[in-house]
């Protein structure tokens, strides 16, 4: 069985692993192969752009070769698709090559798309690139005060890094000496201070007592620069001298280009992971149109299910479990504290009051990613 | 000419059923209804109420077999 993973991500990387594992004999004999196809020879840790973006992580910490978190077997090139023929069961890259499949999983990820809303890219900063991450610190560095607004786009990735981001430049400005001349408003689309009730019922009480005010129902509709105000869908103003936001995302161009789902996000069943009306595509991550967390979690636990289920079809012809809505996400709540929050399609999550001890945890994961990309955690 | 779009946000804790219909928005043009279905009896309060503060058009929600379904039009 010709195995194609397009996109060389997190959820991407696991499931090619976690396949290699289960699939040594078959890979050997010749029975299976697994290809992987990237963008980039370069593997990014993305949650480490919100520490970049706050000093507390370096640009090189957040990188490793792509094929060295590889299992050997798994053949790889740096050389992106461009085409989908999914009726014909092959792709065509950039490099002008042609790789038919017999499976394809597709696991390209999601973009920030700041420039949908009329002047946010101009007068933002944000974290979701390094480019971004690092002109957002060195603005950090220089803001002497004032107001500091934080927007939400829909959908986003990492469900947590608006509370996150809120949290940590709290306790920048704090340890900067520069909390007395500094407000921060936090703004978020839906009508609780986060998605998750559970969530919202620990974050209000958490900005009533460092003083950060809120305001929710506030969808951006566009950002006056010259005013500096962001305008809100909902009919609201709030003024900023420094606008930090998370951004709305979408999926890959080449997917829209493709016509593979509205906004770049594939059609997938909730379950079984393959794309509507296909039995051999497969989606993982970013990528799905699902209803669950944009996150490295998701990626994480799609993969290793997907990965069981081919590993199956190879071996006997059929998958063997679903995939439940598992998401984790740890919940960084200053520079200091963190919880986390762990959920699935039928269990809403219970976070505990942060500790010192989990975001020690989080700081060691932000470690030991390599071990999980690897397959190993 | 507008269609009906199907949301199904059942099973959505985070991002939820509001945040699925707020992005499902964007994809829509002015005219398609959407219909969301939501496993939280709260989308039943919530979704309303933002689809009357931004000015879309709220049609329709029902309950059958702990299902909620909350049909909207986009109108701006």
């Amino acid at each position: 069985m010709r195995i194609l993973i397009v996109g060389g991500g997190m959820g991407g990387t696991i499931l090619a692993n976690n396949l290699a594992r289960r699939l040594v004999g078959e890979l050997r004999s010749g029975k299976a192969r697994i290809t992987m196809l990237s963008a980039s020879d370069k593997h990014m840790y993305q949650p480490g752009l919100l520490y970049l973006a706050v000093g507390r992580m370096t640009p090189d910490e957040l990188y490793r070769d792509q094929r060295s978190l590889l299992e050997p077997g798994i053949e790889f090139h740096a050389d992106p698709v461009e085409t989908f023929e999914l009726d014909k069961n092959q792709v065509k890259t950039k490099g002008g090559k042609v790789h038919a499949y017999d499976v394809i999983v597709i696991a390209t990820g999601s973009r920030p798309v700041a420039e949908e809303i009329p002047g946010l890219a101009e007068n933002a900063e944000q974290f979701y690139t390094e480019e971004s991450a690092l002109k957002m610190f060195k603005r950090l560095q220089a803001f002497q005060g004032g107001k500091v607004l934080i927007t939400v786009g829909v959908p986003h990735k990492c469900p947590m890094a608006p509370l996150e981001i809120t949290f940590m430049l709290y306790d920048y400005f704090k340890d900067r000496g520069i909390l007395d001349k500094t407000q921060i408003h936090y703004t978020y689309p839906v009508g609780r201070t986060h998605s998750l009730e559970n969530v919202a019922k620990w974050a209000t009480p958490e900005m009533e007592r460092l003083g950060i005010t809120y305001e929710t129902l506030f969808n951006m509709k566009e950002v006056d620069g010259a005013k500096k105000v962001v305008r809100s869908e909902e009919g609201s103003e709030a003024p900023f001298d420094l606008l930090i936001t998370i951004p709305a995302h979408r999926g890959m161009e080449v997917l829209e280009k493709n016509g593979l789902g509205q906004r770049g996000f594939i059609p997938t069943h909730r379950h079984r992971l393959n794309m509507e009306g296909k039995d051999n595509v497969f989606v993982v991550g970013d990528t799905t149109n699902l209803p669950i967390s944009k996150a490295g979690s998701t990626a994480h636990f799609e993969a290793e299910a997907l990965a069981e289920n081919i590993a199956a079809m190879v071996k006997m012809g059929t998958p063997v479990r679903d995939y439940d809505g598992k998401v984790f996400c740890f919940i960084e709540a200053g520079k200091d504290r963190a919880t986390y929050a762990m959920f699935n399609y039928q269990n809403p999550p219970d976070p505990k009051a942060p500790t010192r001890a989990v975001h020690w945890f989080k700081i060691a994961y932000n470690k030991l990613y390599w071990a999980s990309a690897r397959g190993l955690l | 000419m507008s269609t009906r779009k199907l949301v199904d946000a059942r099973g959505s804790f985070c991002p939820g059923p509001l945040m699925e219909l707020i992005a499902a928005m964007k994809a829509a043009q002015i005219g398609d209804e959407l219909e969301v279905l939501s496993s939280d009896k709260g989308s039943a309060h919530d979704i309303p109420e933002w689809i009357n503060k931004v000015k879309h058009e709220h049609i329709e929600t029902r309950e059958e077999d702990g299902v909620w379904h909350v049909i909207v039009r986009k109108a701006k």
